[in-house]
């Protein structure tokens, strides 16, 4: 167990840097998570799978465009729309008959499609690692104070309040995201204005695996697609959602940044256990207020 | 009061299985010996849960931690200490309970969901610390090779040993189910409210369950380490948790023998549809799914209902 002896400032702030740009990839897929649990009341587990997909899914277009920067921004465009399709079936195939069952049922149902998408994708991918090119102005590094930080994760930071932007302009400045919010707190007296609640779920549920989409598609480049990185983000985004409060996008964000940067400046600290800072983080949040940091919308 | 008749008609069931069981390795190969001691450790790790989850009406996702850390008390116990193996076998369910009494007294004060999420971040935690502690508990590779007694070192003794704990903690469970404390854990999932307004201290009855759950879950992972001689991070990874959760749904989580028959059926779908095709979980998850669409009472649940055994005051 070797702690790490004399941080620098210059180390500091690097993780820092490399902290948020993981907090965007937990910001995007955690604020998807999040809007499906405050509006449809689904914990939608499967959210991880749509987000592997969503990377697996960038890889095979970024491909089939020939790789370089053309394929891969093509991919990040297709990528999530392909993962918002995919969600579009099964939401008005099967999760539109089940909004009425209890919290549990809803668990265990998304559960059943993450082994079912777990296995899809085996099927479909094989269990070989892919690997996603960055644009070539988006690779390499350039230098903070004689420490390498990676451009794509520049690139990120950028995304990430881009994304919380257009994302608090669709719940607070569009008639849908307005009726959303309505919806989430009374569902009865919004289908009683005589507003079809049902095809509001839809919409939602599609926006926010999209987000999930976009997370997988936006990862792809900084680290190997495989089998099993839905299991890993799906507890964080969880995680995430219920440290900020259900259903509330800020919460979302702030869950985030806990998470990304306990995580990066763990690995400063203590690398063997880097992996424990942000659940310990969790623990301590969810002891001091149970019910998450911001208002929930439950 | 429990009809005395149905009681003893599950009695005699009970020890007519048990009576099989005993005779089974006299004419089964070894490997569905193996399976056999696999399968009731999976039962009475799925019953253990069903206590808080099915009685309790508790949230508790993240159960297969107690498993494993009872597995690797047991393990770490023989392999880091020269204390007698049975002492070792008991250091299962205290660490367990332990650890079951220190996640509940922090999550007891919430309810439902909050309650199940909180679990899944505290097992997580521990999850990670097994993953990441190589010095101590070997991290991702885990612990092979256990060296123990020479008693339940081969196939069919280990199944005997199994057989005969597995017996021992159901009927123990079975008796906790259908003691005062049980019918009062039952009436707090049913009406919290109200029971709490009888007197009862709701989240002291809450806490001894959480503990005595996750001993019994102890118990069945320090079997998982006679039967397999080995341990791993997996064994507490929040998957699993979840695939427990699907034994007692499918088994009937109102029951009491329900989580057993769906720890089975599952196990065994593992093994066989395992042996014809990869893609077992791909199988796992539609029969999930149909479940959830047209059985959501479980197997036995639904055989209950059809054959009409109305007998509320006995769990079967």
């Amino acid at each position: 167990m070797e702690f790490a002896s004399n941080i620098t400032i210059a180390a500091l702030f690097q993780q820092i840097l490399v902290g948020l740009s993981r907090t965007t990839i937990l910001f995007i897929v955690a604020s998807g998570l999040s809007l499906v649990l405050g509006v449809l009341r689904i914990p939608n587990v499967a959210h991880g799978s749509l987000y592997m997909i969503g990377a697996f899914l960038a890889y095979t277009i970024a491909t089939l465009f020939g790789g370089g920067s053309s394929g891969f921004w093509i991919a990040l465009f297709l990528a999530p729309i392909g993962v918002a399709i995919i969600s579009f079936i099964i939401e008005r195939g099967l999760f539109c008959h089940l909004y009425e069952r209890e919290h549990l049922m809803l668990l265990l149902f998304t559960f059943a499609f993450t082994l079912v998408f777990g296995d899809l994708v085996k099927l479909v991918w094989g269990s070989d690692y892919r690997s996603l090119a960055a644009p070539v102005f988006l690779q390499g590094s350039f230098s903070i104070f004689d420490l390498p930080f990676p451009r794509y994760n520049l690139f990120l930071l950028i995304i990430g309040p881009m994304v919380a932007f257009g994302l608090w302009f669709l719940t607070n400045k569009t008639k849908i995201g307005k009726i959303a919010r309505a919806a989430a707190v009374d569902r009865e007296m919004v289908g009683a204005v005589g507003i079809n609640v049902s095809w509001v779920f839809a919409a939602v549920f599609v926006i926010g695996c999209f987000l999930a989409g976009l997370g997988g598609a936006l990862v792809a480049p900084t680290q190997n697609i495989t089998q099993g990185m839905d299991h890993s983000i799906i507890i964080e985004a969880f995680l995430i959602v219920i440290i900020g409060g259900l259903g509330n996008i800020w919460g979302a964000l702030l869950g985030a940044l806990i998470f990304g940067l306990t995580d990066s400046i763990g690995i400063l600290v203590w690398p063997q256990f880097a992996i424990v800072f942000p659940y310990i983080a969790v623990v301590t949040v969810l002891i001091l207020c149970p019910k998450g940091l911001l208002k929930s919308t439950w | 009061m429990p009809d005395k008749k149905m009681n003893w008609k599950y009695i005699g069931t009970g020890l007519a299985i048990f009576i099989i069981l005993i005779f089974l390795p006299q004419f089964l190969p070894r490997f569905y010996i193996y399976l056999s001691a696999l399968i009731l450790i999976t039962g009475l790790l799925a019953t253990s849960l069903n206590l808080v989850l099915g009685f309790g009406g508790m949230y508790q996702f993240h159960h297969a931690v107690f498993y494993g850390i009872g597995a690797y008390a047991f393990a770490l116990t023989l392999t880091k200490t020269s204390l007698s193996p049975w002492i070792a076998l008991l250091a299962a369910p205290a660490i367990a309970g332990l650890l079951g009494l220190i996640m509940g007294f922090i999550c007891v004060r919430l309810s439902k969901l909050y309650f199940g999420m909180l679990q899944l971040s505290l097992g997580s935690l521990v999850w990670a610390l097994v993953f990441r502690w190589y010095s101590f508990t070997g991290g991702d590779d885990g612990i092979h090779g256990i060296s123990l007694p020479d008693i339940i070192s081969s196939t069919t003794g280990s199944y005997y040993f199994t057989l005969i704990v597995t017996a021992v903690c159901l009927v123990l469970m079975y008796l906790i189910v259908n003691s005062p404390f049980g019918r009062t854990f039952q009436g707090i999932r049913d009406n919290p409210e109200r029971t709490e307004a009888v007197g009862v201290n709701v989240r002291l009855h809450q806490l001894i369950g959480l503990m005595i759950a996750g001993a019994f879950a102890g118990i069945a992972g320090s079997l998982f380490v006679a039967v397999e001689g080995s341990v791993f991070p997996d064994l507490l990874f929040w998957t699993f948790s979840l695939e427990l959760i699907i034994m007692c749904l499918l088994g009937g989580w109102f029951t009491f023998f329900g989580p057993m028959l769906g720890g089975a059926i599952i196990v065994m779908l593992r093994t066989f549809v395992g042996i014809y095709t990869e893609y077992w979980t791909l199988i796992l998850g539609i029969v999930l799914m149909m479940l959830i669409l047209f059985l959501p009472e479980g197997v036995l649940g639904y055989l209950k209902e059809k054959f009409k055994m109305h007998d509320k005051t006995v769990a079967i």
